[in-house]
């Protein structure tokens, strides 16, 4: 008996038409549990490094969490993993929504594409039935246009949708993956799935999952239910409101906008408008979202509302969360209300909400200096906002310059050339990073946007406060209930830590409490992505109801696994050495871990060095930052070792002969 | 059958769709109330509430079972509220051949709410208490009846699948399988 988990996966050869359902071994759920963790496994056996993005062999995973499925409350996350064509590394975007309970209920762990099918299909998955079909009437669709027409021809409403707009269709570098309420958007996941020649994947399933320790389980499933209910009522105080409750921030509920506007740079990432957020913007923009946002929504099980539905006149209704409410808006140096537009025709296009924009932006400061020219941008429009929309068009068509801009800043300025380059100045390892500059160096932010293997900020932040608070007094309010932390060391760094003077950023947190800080916010990041829990319930939140104390229960109460902490805490470090191990077979070495350039004005190359090589040992990674062969037995992955040393990325390094080797 | 009247305890759920997020907590914690052992197994298929949803016509109604219905109705109506419009289908509790909800995925039989009916009882059904929403209100209310034989879920379970097969049918398929036995 499997419990939590189906015990088989799908797989589909998309070149030969051939459907497969495959029984998989429990003792990788034992060494990975699921989601990312299992997904990595299977990419790292079955995707060598020569595989180009572009290719048949190269595979694109839908997976369930381990616990997706299950009534743990907010645990509904669908982990999508595969290389990306941007970074050339691994791709593992992630959504919410409705679509990985389903897959489960239809018997599957995981959904195992491969091949490349010549014709454009979509995916019909019910239950035991499974059907490769003909989407040739879907080419061009957006990706809800396309949905709806599925889910009118299968006559279920109650069937779940992930889909690809024109973007992935053309292999747009940002392109996303689209269900409705979500959207896999970063790494360009989506032109992967347009390359395959898979429009759409549709599921319906009518089976159940079981739970080990049924009474044991729904306890806690109940108590999570009451503490989010309290934490609800109860928002922390001295943090902004976004920040201050559970769920992902609550771009759609919450109206105030100052911390964002003021904080966050507008245009191509350039410039921060202090004193933005006057009455009148608020007025105008909170009038704008009450009239066209239909419902606050909520992802599967989950009673947070992260999502709305937008209804604008005019245009067909989508559905929108988090920071994409703003990223369209402050490229353009726009209102609210072309944010919304515009995101409308993007969501159906299916692109990425942070690189989309801000590849517009970026195309916009090349021809306001010279570098695009008029032949570049035929009757390109003389108004602002005209422009982004005409540039977008052209993006998801790679019409013209859209071609070299589908590929995203740092290709697109590779192939304009002209020093171009200067103006993709917003990337880590060839990916468009949230448009933030900032002022002082931040030590524990240095070392997730160099190290972090999502590339991508939101995804490694989280438990620990973002800044200092005021007073000592406020501190120590906080630390009161604080019981996420993993022992009392975090409180302390935290109660000490000022906003400024000797113990502020960037010499506060000192260098091994930095590393400490990161890896525990990492570290519950790499979990979640394994059990499919969502972040916004508890890796990212302050205080979320999910930490490292309560987890090994639920997990094992779920599985019927033994777990601890310390095992939990092992199968973590497991999980995120695998994937760091695929992105080192993959050619990514120390000189790609920096952030951007400009993030911060003050920047101290030294401590920075310093801090870098540190955490590099504190993981247990060599000077490259490739993890060590002794690192990687002690985690039961010899076999990486093993590779390790016969591609040469490794030299024996004397310290014992490639132990415990686990290949099931 | 004794005929008389006697008060009876009806247990309502209020249901608020303009306080619906979809979530579906209803269907999952229902299910998994409904196993057997209790809990140790969930699926929202079997549910015996259900949130009928289209969330870009923004329509969500969580509907939960009531009686078993053997024919679909004559003819449904379409209702236009707050400009948003609804089949009738949407409002109704029936299992009936018309839809896929309220049944057995196993067997086809019809699934009917019993307010979470358990020893010791709840303070609430537990689709009311996980919907943080506020869309599920639980009310009782006092209500002078006619008294007469309460249905055993067994009768209601039986008389669908003599609708469905005949009587005689499930008569020699319940001698066949108690001689087994």
């Amino acid at each position: 008996m499997r419990y939590a988990e189906t015990g088989f996966d799908l797989e589909v050869d998309l070149t030969r038409g051939n459907i497969e359902r495959v029984v998989t071994d429990p003792e990788l759920t034992k060494l990975y549990l699921g989601g990312l963790g299992t997904n990595a496994k299977i990419l790292w056996d079955r995707v060598p490094p020569e595989v180009e993005p572009f290719s048949p062999e190269n595979l694109l995973i839908f997976s369930t969490g381990l616990l997706v499925g299950t009534p743990a409350v907010g645990c509904n996350r669908t982990i999508v993993s595969t290389i990306s064509p941007q970074t050339g590394l691994m791709a593992y975007s992630m959504m919410g929504g409705f679509f990985a309970p389903e897959l489960k209920y239809a018997g599957y762990d995981k959904l195992i594409i491969r091949g490349q099918s010549p014709d454009l299909v979509y995916l019909w998955i019910h239950d035991d039935k499974v059907e490769i079909r003909d989407a040739s009437h879907l080419r061009g669709k957006g990706s809800l246009e396309a949905a709806e027409m599925i889910r009118q021809e299968l006559d279920d409403p109650k069937v779940q949708i992930a889909s690809i707009g024109l973007a992935g269709e053309n292999r747009v570098w940002f392109a996303s993956i689209e269900q409705g309420r979500s959207s896999a958007s970063r790494g360009g996941i989506g032109a992967v799935m347009g390359d395959k020649g898979l429009k759409a994947i549709a599921v319906r399933g009518t089976g159940d999952v079981h739970v080990a320790r049924p009474a044991e389980f729904i306890e806690m499933c109940n108590e999570v239910m009451q503490y989010i209910q309290k934490r609800n009522e109860n928002p922390i105080p001295g943090v902004m409101p976004i920040l201050a409750g559970l769920g992902s921030p609550q771009e759609m509920a919450i109206h105030d906008e100052k911390w964002h506007t003021e904080n966050f740079a507008w245009g191509n990432s350039r410039t921060r408008r202090k004193g933005f957020w006057t009455e009148e913007v608020e007025k105008d923009w909170t009038g704008t979202m009450e009239s066209m946002r239909t419902r606050l929504v909520s992802c599967h099980n989950c009673p947070m509302k992260c999502g709305a539905t937008i209804s604008i006149p005019g245009r067909p209704t989508y559905m929108m969360k988090c920071f994409s409410k703003l990223t369209y808006t402050m490229a353009a140096m726009s209102d609210l209300e072309f944010g919304l537009n515009i995101a409308q025709a993007a969501t159906e296009y299916g692109v990425d909400a942070f690189s989309a924009p801000q590849v517009m932006a970026f195309a916009l400061e090349l021809y306001e200096n010279g570098i695009l020219t008029d032949d570049d941008l035929p009757d390109f429009p003389e108004d602002n906002e005209e422009r982004f929309f005409w540039l977008l068009d052209r993006i998801v068509r790679r019409e013209g310059i859209g071609d070299a801009l589908a590929n995203g800043t740092y290709w697109a300025a590779e192939e304009i050339g002209k020093g171009a380059h200067e103006y993709a100045h917003n990337n880590i390892k060839k990916h468009e990073q949230l448009p933030l500059k900032l002022g002082m160096l931040n030590p524990i932010y240095f070392l997730m946007y160099s190290t972090g293997e999502k590339i991508n900020i939101t995804q490694i932040e989280g438990n620990f406060p973002q800044a200092p608070f005021v007073t000592r007094e406020e501190r120590e309010e906080f630390c009161k209930d604080w019981v996420q932390v993993p022992d009392e060391r975090f409180k302390e760094w935290f109660l000490d830590w000022e906003l400024r003077g000797e113990k502020s950023i960037p010499h506060y947190p000192g260098i091994e409490a930095t590393c400490e800080i990161v890896n525990w916010q990492e570290q519950m990041h790499y979990i979640d992505d394994a059990t499919g829990m969502c972040a916004g319930l508890s890796s990212f939140p302050l205080k979320p109801p999910y930490h490292i104390h309560n987890l090994p229960t639920f997990i094992s109460a779920a599985t019927g696994m033994e777990l601890d902490e310390e095992r939990l805490t092992q199968i973590a470090k497991r999980i995120r050495n695998l994937v760091r191990a695929f992105n080192i077979r993959r050619g990514m070495r120390k000189k790609d871990e920096k952030p951007p350039e400009d993030h911060w004005k003050r920047r101290f190359p030294e401590l920075e060095a310093e801090l870098l090589d540190s955490y590099y040992r504190f993981k247990g990674w060599n000077e490259q930052g490739i993890p060590t062969q002794e690192s990687l037995n002690d985690l039961s992955l010899g076999f990486v070792a093993e590779e390790f040393l016969e591609r040469g990325i490794l030299q024996d390094d004397d310290s014992g002969e490639v132990t415990a080797r686990v290949e099931p | 059958m004794k005929i008389g009247k006697k008060t009876k305890t009806v247990k309502t759920i209020r249901i608020d769709v303009d306080k619906c997020n979809g979530c579906r907590a209803c269907e999952v914690i229902c299910s998994a109330f409904h196993a057997t052992p209790k809990y140790s197994s969930n699926n929202p298929e079997r549910a015996r509430i259900r949130v009928i949803h289209y969330p870009l016509r923004d329509l969500y109604v969580p509907v939960y079972a009531g009686e078993y219905a053997a024919a679909e109705c004559a003819g449904r109506d379409k209702y236009t509220i707050d400009g948003k419009e609804y089949d009738e289908c949407a409002f109704c509790r029936a299992s009936c051949p018309s839809r896929d909800v309220f049944k057995e995925p196993d067997s086809g039989l019809p699934l009917k709410c019993d307010m979470c009916e358990s020893d010791p009882t709840l303070s609430e059904p537990m689709c009311v208490q996980w919907c943080l929403a506020d869309a599920l209100i639980y009310e009782e209310r006092e209500e002078e009846v006619e008294e007469g034989e309460t249905q055993e879920e067994i009768e209601i379970g039986l008389k669908a699948m003599a609708h469905k097969f005949g009587w005689q049918k499930v008569l020699d398929a319940a001698a066949r399988m108690s001689n087994k036995d």
